[in-house]
């Protein structure tokens, strides 16, 4: 029950099938990471399970917990602990990363119950020390004006103070130089906790030295056409993808 | 740090809130229709001077005469049918000084609108204002000891004829458009206000306008004069429920501030969909005045509304802050006036409008700076926000800089809210709803801020309702 499951997931955008029959466990505890040359699918099976309307599911489920998410709107299965960091975050001009992270913890607590300031301020700047993130971000607009590495950045930011049950991150090593990528998997290594699992998309092999994967998968056409063991990664990163797709061929 | 302008519990409450009437029973009607008979109508029973019916009656014809702005406004002005209007309702008694006295549904509506509670917190004098007449109206005794008169325009016709006379139809002659005309024709109800020299009033004077009854017009009429060196905050709110037909709001406000004296005007109008709101505002700055317009403009199906300050004294202020937000059905055509008359005056303008759905804001504004005068300043910011790809926006700025011994400023911006955005909010957990007012707020944050305490929290309120009704 403790994790999130994918079972046997079709979706389409604009008519084009591009999960072609995706299944995979990922159990609270552990970190997955997902691999798989451009344009597999990695970033639609992100949004497709964060409920992004422009992907159509055809079949098949996403479980959280035991719960169906695709029942859910986007913001129900954020705040049942679905956290996406996205590939590509968007700007939101005129909200302050502090108003937003507050709108969205307030967000999670009963009717009537508000967040008490002083503690959400103390936690927001602690968190923001470790990831190497300057206080007066607070104050700026989410995302605005960001290079890419503090967008990315603020992104494990705001996973931190959401603190999600499962949290899937879409290549939030790219655009971050090497110290920045450290700081980054720092904090997500803190966050690897029993009651929490990672699905963790990346193009290179790079983050999974600073993030140990306990499980590697390798997506290529919408199918997970591999699964292994962490030393999966290092071997892609020898003979790259062909090697996979080829086998895939004979196999078919 | 910024303001928190988002707390969840805010939004839960009832949108529907201002939606509700009472079925009064009015003891005069002027009845469906306008005509020099409803002018008649409306003198009799207000038992006018002549002086008071010529001017309606001359109004009317200038009425007639002028053309609907339709070439540069909207098309839309064209549904207004004029003869299926009453353009005078009331229950034919006199303003109340205690709200024990008020007839029970007009207390209850207002009541029910927060107004009483609303002036024993923190106002300094109150005018409610049931269709055409007020049913309160009451000023603080201190606040009367020190002078200032706080009375409904009819009354300040009865018994201040001097000062009410010598500035009226002043600011805003008959025939600046079709609309003041028509005011000047049927006015009925607003504020006379009169602050003596030197007179600071520490809190704010309200009125609140409240439309209770369909296929109604309502033509308040508002003179504030403040004297030399003294200061005065005055603010209106309106509502009216949503009926199936249209209804009319045609106000028509003149505000005088002699030399080194400050007003300021705050507006929250929160009207339902099917209300035409077209109102002319001007404000008249003496020697080192300073007029200033704080204009919120939410709902309605068109509002048309550029407040506007003359600046006739040297050294004189103007200045027009707004935030127009226009849903789905919805046009704000919305700005302001600048009119420098003397040298070294200074005027701003900083709009902000945001448009949702297939909501509509125009921005038009007008500076004028003749080329005799020396060292005027004008500076004027239009920043649209739009809410989804069918919104639509437009900014007209004319800015006519005579000479070169002036300084001006213009920014314009255009920022949207896309779905993308939207999604990303959700992602965090955040309602649609909730997305779209924390988006709104912080776009007109910086504006929220130049409102006293209790307005930013009201409007704050009245985005969220919006932002939520706006979703379904
Ligand atoms: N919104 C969209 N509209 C059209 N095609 C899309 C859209 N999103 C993704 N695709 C297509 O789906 C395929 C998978 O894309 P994506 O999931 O982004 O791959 P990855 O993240 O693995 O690089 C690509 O061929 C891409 O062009
Ligand atoms: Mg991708």
């Amino acid at each position: 029950m403790s994790t999130l499951e994918i079972k046997d997931l079709h979706a389409s955008v604009n008519g084009t099938e591009i999960l072609k029959g995706l299944s995979l466990s990922v159990p609270k505890g552990e970190v997955h990471a997902m691999m798989g040359p451009n344009g597999s699918g990695k970033s639609t099976l992100a949004k497709v399970m964060a409920g992004h309307q422009d992907y159509e599911v055809g079949s098949g489920d996403v479980f959280l917990d035991g719960k169906s998410l695709l029942e859910m709107d986007v913001d129900e299965r954020s705040r049942e602990g679905l956290f996406l960091a996205f590939q590509y975050p968007a700007e939101i001009p005129g909200v302050s990363n502090a108003n937003f992270l507050r709108a969205a913890r307030q967000a999670r607590l009963p009717d009537g119950e508000e967040i008490d300031a002083v503690a959400f301020y103390q936690e927001m700047y602690d968190k923001m020390a470790k990831l190497g993130i300057d206080k007066k971000f607070t104050g700026r607009s989410v995302n605005e004006g960001f290079s890419g590495g503090e967008k990315k950045r603020n992104e494990v930011l705001q996973m931190m103070m959401l603190e999600p049950k499962y949290a899937v991150l879409d290549e939030t090593d790219s655009g971050l130089d090497i110290d920045a990528l450290k700081i980054v998997a720092q904090g997500v290594n803190a966050m690897r906790s029993e009651e929490r699992g990672f699905l963790v998309i990346t193009h290179y092999q790079r983050l999974l030295e600073h993030i140990v994967p306990d499980h590697v998968h390798v997506l290529n056409e919408g199918r997970i056409i591999r699964s292994g063991p962490k030393e999966l990664a290092l071997e892609l990163e020898e003979k790259g993808y062909d090697w996979l797709k080829e086998g895939e061929l004979v196999k078919s | 740090m910024s303001t928190d302008l988002n707390s969840r519990n805010t939004i839960e409450i009832d949108r529907e809130e201002a939606n509700f009437h009472y079925d009064v029973k009015y003891k005069h009607d002027a009845g469906m229709g306008l005509s020099e008979d409803t002018i008649d109508y409306i003198a009799n029973v207000k038992g006018e001077e002549q002086w008071i019916t010529d001017f309606r009656k001359k109004a009317l014809g200038v009425f007639y005469k002028k053309k609907m702005p339709t070439h540069w406004a909207s098309e839309d002005l064209n549904s207004i049918n004029f003869d299926e209007i009453r353009y005078y309702l009331s229950a034919g008694e006199a303003p109340k000084r205690s709200w024990d006295d008020v007839p029970d549904e007009m207390k209850e509506t207002f009541e029910r609108l927060g107004i009483p509670e609303k002036e024993r917190s923190f106002l300094a004098g109150v005018e409610a204002q049931f269709d055409s007449e007020a049913a309160y109206s009451n000023v603080k005794d201190a606040v009367a000891e020190q002078g200032v008169i706080f009375v409904n325009s009819s009354e300040g016709l009865a018994e201040h004829a001097d000062i009410f006379r010598k500035w009226f139809g002043k600011v805003i002659p008959t025939g600046d458009n079709k609309f003041s005309a028509l005011n000047s024709a049927v006015f009925s109800g607003g504020s006379f206000i009169y602050v003596p020299p030197g007179v600071k009033v520490k809190h704010p004077l309200q009125a609140y306008f409240r439309i209770n009854s369909e296929q109604f017009g309502q033509f308040e009429r508002t003179l504030i004069i403040v004297d030399e060196g003294a200061e005065l905050t005055y603010m209106e709110g309106c509502t009216a429920p949503k009926f199936e037909t249209t209804t009319l709001h045609s106000a028509v406000v003149e505000l005088v501030a002699m030399k080194d004296a400050k007003i300021q005007y705050i507006t929250v109008q929160n009207w339902s969909a099917n209300v035409f709101n077209l109102v002319t505002k001007r404000g008249l700055a003496h020697e080192n005045a300073e007029v200033r317009w704080i204009d919120c403009n939410i709902g309605s199906r068109l509002t048309m509304k550029y407040p506007g300050v003359v600046m006739k004294g040297a050294g004189a202020r103007g200045e027009v802050i707004s935030i127009a937000l226009a849903n789905d059905g919805q046009h704000q055509d919305t700005g302001a006036k600048m009119i420098h008359a003397a040298d070294n005056t200074t005027s701003n303008v900083v709009s902000k409008s945001i448009s949702v759905g297939e909501g509509r804001s125009t921005y038009r504004g007008q500076v004028h700076i003749p080329k005799h005068l020396k060292g005027c300043k004008n500076n004027t910011e239009c920043d649209a926000l739009l809410i989804n790809s069918k919104s639509r926006t437009d900014t007209y700025p004319a800015i006519t800089v005579r000479g070169n011994k002036h300084s001006t400023q213009h920014e314009a911006s255009v920022s949207q809210v896309s779905e993308e955005q939207i999604f990303y909010m959700k992602q965090r957990g955040l309602s649609e709803a909730e997305a779209m007012s924390l988006s709104v707020n912080g776009f007109v944050n910086d504006l929220v801020r130049e409102f006293p305490m209790e307005y930013s929290v009201e409007l704050k309120r009245l985005i969220d309702l919006e932002m939520e009704g706006s979703v379904g």
